[in-house]
């Protein structure tokens, strides 16, 4: 099979619905010739039946990224599929209600260490726990909003991103010498489970077409797939600790 | 176009498995929510698991209007092959 991605090894976390950034991501993948596998939290029967919708059934592995046996087993457990790993996909994001549309001056520190744990840390988490798999060329990526500004209603998640752009920025230092690239896509809006879940983000994304000099259609996640495949595949050899946005060029205008 | 009565029991039965709530316990008038007590990611797998039964697609939007168990009886009845 030939692609973008002919040959190429993936393991892709955060797919719960099929319409998930993730579920897109794994499918473009495929099409492109990679071989998938995906990891799930929680739902793993929901998980697992969406993993049946991708063009080829791709298997699950149960990981919660707060679980250190499921990160410690979590290589093992990808052998038992494939026998090393091309990149990976960090699409995990976490944050306690309070820490969303909720008052930002109220949300208590335990929420806020919760969500910078599930949404930031786990990106190295996942990076170690994924290491033994992965070689010289492989390419490693998180999902990213920008966080360089504040937004409406996106609160604390907006600082667990600003946190995920600095460990990016140093897990691409600290991988670099292994030939491994890390980097986030900084994706617009995209009408999934993650974003309902945000009270008021509706805000954002309504007016997110009107100042995208491309237009933005927040029904339609195959912009952001295609974007995360070229940061995995072999076409951004030398970029790493980098930040590429899919927003429709928003985080340009003033 | 399926039986209602089929239908429902076939909700129930998926309901059930996802939720745990008791098959006798999903009858028409009972709002997911506010009666049998599902979250909004419960809904998603029954949805999910209802669209691979019936053969019906249940996009985000409809989903949200789906309140009761009547509803998505007559929603899978009205859209199934």
């Amino acid at each position: 099979m030939s692609g973008l991605l002919a040959g190429k090894r993936l393991l892709i976390t955060g797919v719960i619905t099929d319409a998930s950034i993730a579920f897109h991501a794994a499918r473009v993948a495929q099409e492109q010739g990679a071989q998938v596998v995906l990891t799930g939290f929680g739902r793993l029967s929901l998980v697992e039946r969406i993993a049946k919708r991708l063009p080829e059934p791709a298997p699950v592995l149960e990981l919660d990224v707060q679980n250190p046996e499921h990160l410690d087993t979590l290589a093992d457990r990808v052998r038992e599929h494939v026998d090393g790993l091309d990149g990976v996909l960090h699409s995990i994001g976490f944050a306690p209600q309070s820490c969303l549309g909720a008052p930002f001056l109220d949300a208590p520190a335990e929420d806020v260490a919760k969500a910078l744990e599930v949404s930031a840390y786990s990106f190295k988490s996942l990076a170690v726990a994924t290491l033994p798999l992965l070689g010289q060329g492989s390419s490693i990526v998180g999902m990213d909003f920008d966080a360089r500004v504040a937004w409406p209603a996106y609160n604390w998640m907006g600082v667990a991103k600003a946190a995920l752009e600095s460990v990016n920025r140093y897990l691409a230092r600290d991988l670099g010498p292994r030939g491994i690239r890390v980097n986030l896509v900084a994706a617009g809006p995209v009408k999934t489970m993650a974003a309902k879940s945000i009270p008021g983000f509706e805000e954002l994304e309504n007016s997110w077409g009107d100042r995208a000099p491309l237009g933005w259609d927040t029904e339609d996640p195959t912009p952001v797939a295609r974007t995360i495949c070229a940061v995995l595949s072999d076409w951004l050899p030398a970029t790493t600790g980098s930040m590429i946005w899919v927003d429709g060029g928003v985080h340009a205008m003033g | 176009m399926a039986d209602k009565q089929e239908i429902l029991s076939g909700l129930a039965e998926i309901v059930e498995e996802v939720a745990g709530v008791a098959q006798d316990d999903v009858s028409l008038e009972k709002s997911f929510v506010d009666d049998l007590d599902i979250d909004s990611l419960s809904m998603v797998e029954i949805a999910v698991q209802a669209e691979d039964k019936f053969g019906v697609k249940i996009p985000d939007d409809e989903l949200a209007n789906l309140k009761t168990v009547g509803d998505a009886v007559d929603y899978v009845a009205n859209n199934s092959k």
